[in-house]
């Protein structure tokens, strides 16, 4: 019990600064991409701490509601997953984690706000199906909903479900907001839709949903890792070089419509992971 | 730099550019400053689009009746602490369009203006220099202390030698 205690509360102190310090990577690496030198590798610490410090404005008290609640249900994700609960209800929370954001962006009259939150939502029908076929397939695999039950495999869930780790790829850029499915809010142009959802957050409203972004990053990332379950070091490794490969991404693709990201979500990462979920189904050891 | 929570303010510095009256080539060389030759990132430095997530207001050109209104609009929304940066010669004082008819000055004729970056327009190291200063002002309003506008544009950077001319053999 203590020992579990002390892993939650590890990973809830522990996941932001891996968050933290991966996006500072991500932001040197971009800059480099583009023949810059780019911010020291600590700036998210310095951007966080600085937005802690500037001042509170705020337009209606739902807008701040629905950023706290952005962030304890990302926070009971990790929780969830940690304790190794159900994969169903982490879904459920992640899920609501991002919608606590799209109302929150709704609360407000900026025109920009709403159509990034519009965006947001098109956005979660486009990489919803593959995190539920993702869970599905876990299901089909482990025969139970808890995570729990991924560390007692004996060959690591890649072997298994490799289609169903592509799809998860092209989801997880869409998660981390990369080119080119970052049509709700971008960390580059910041003249398309002022950045979107987030334009009427100030200060320590937007540090919190910067702060919850460092956690979605390294949840997203332990997901990866999760692939790889009986090699841990060999899945930290290839989260690290998916990690680098979505940055890469981002930086060689133009942005995207969100009808087209839909449609291809739909067609193609849903289109693998269904054909491994159907494999998976048809194999005779299956454990159901 | 002694590590504070007020030194973060200095350490990431976002600015929103706002293009007064101009003509577009304060806000080119401002631009140039993001570019992989200077790039103002290596600082911390950001450019955003949005007035509530910046630091530095940067106004380029002179202030006229109709954008004067924008201008404290978007002045209203930067979360303080903030610091306003006046750049090129007709953001401090109107440049050659001072006294024209419909020109009411300088951007200090608005809001109080902490950095004037002089210049027609001014040279990238001109304009990272006021950064700098601008940076240093943020700093001590994040402390509380208390900063005086500035008063009038002095040349904060001297310009570099002419470029000589070609050497014709």
């Amino acid at each position: 019990m203590i020992g579990r205690l002390v892993l939650v509360v590890l990973v809830v102190l522990g996941a932001p600064l891996l968050g933290a310090l991966l996006n500072g990577a991500d932001r040197i690496l971009t800059a480099r991409m583009q023949g810059r030198i780019g911010p020291p590798l600590l700036q998210p610490f310095y951007d966080l701490l600085k937005l802690f410090r500037k001042e509170p404005l705020v337009l209606n008290r739902i807008q701040i509601g629905y950023v706290y609640l952005h962030l304890a249900f990302m926070l009971m994700t990790i929780v969830l997953i940690t304790l190794g609960q159900d994969m169903l209800l982490a879904l459920f929370t992640h899920a609501f984690s991002t919608l606590s954001l799209v109302i929150g962006g709704m609360s407000v009259r900026s025109p920009y706000s709403r159509i990034g939150s519009q965006r947001k939502i098109m956005q979660m029908l486009a990489y919803e199906p593959v995190l539920i076929l993702l869970v599905v397939g876990i299901y089909l695999r482990t025969g139970s909903f808890m995570a729990g039950a991924v560390a007692h495999l004996d060959a690591p869930l890649i072997t298994s479900l490799p289609l169903v780790f592509l799809a998860f790829l092209v989801a997880l850029e869409i998660k981390l907001e990369k080119s080119p499915f970052d049509v709700a809010t971008s960390h580059h142009a910041h003249q398309e839709l002022v950045k979107g959802i987030t334009i009427e957050y100030a200060g320590p409203y937007l540090g919190i949903i910067e702060l919850t972004h460092f956690y979605e990053t390294f949840f997203l990332l332990a997901l990866v890792t999760a692939f790889f379950v009986t090699h841990v070091w060999l899945g930290v490794l290839v989260a690290m070089a998916v990690y680098g490969a979505a940055i890469l991404v981002d930086n060689v693709c133009a942005r995207m419509r969100t009808t087209w990201m839909v449609r291809y979500m739909w067609t193609v990462p849903v289109a693998l992971a269904v054909c491994n979920i159907i494999w998976l189904y048809l194999q005779p050891h299956v454990g159901r | 730099m002694a590590f504070s929570i007020h030194s973060m303010l200095a350490k990431s510095p976002w600015f929103v550019h706002y293009n007064c009256n101009s003509c577009n080539g304060c806000d080119i060389e401002l631009l140039a400053c993001l570019t992989p030759l200077y790039d103002l990132e290596r600082f911390g430095v950001l450019h955003v689009g949005n007035p509530k997530h910046a630091d530095i207001l940067i106004v380029t050109g002179s202030v006229n009746h109709r954008n004067a209104r924008v201008l404290k609009n978007i002045y209203a929304q930067l979360p303080a602490p903030h610091v306003v940066v006046a750049l090129g010669v007709c953001g401090s004082s109107g440049g050659v369009f001072a006294g024209a008819y419909n020109i009411l000055g300088g951007v200090d004729k608005v809001i109080p203006v902490d950095v004037f970056v002089p210049g027609c327009p001014p040279r990238p190291e001109a304009i990272i220099d006021g950064l700098v200063r601008a940076v240093g002002i943020l700093r001590d309003k994040s402390a509380g202390a208390a900063t005086v506008p500035a008063a009038t544009p002095t040349l904060t950077v001297t310009p570099s030698p002419a470029p000589q001319e070609p050497h014709v053999a």
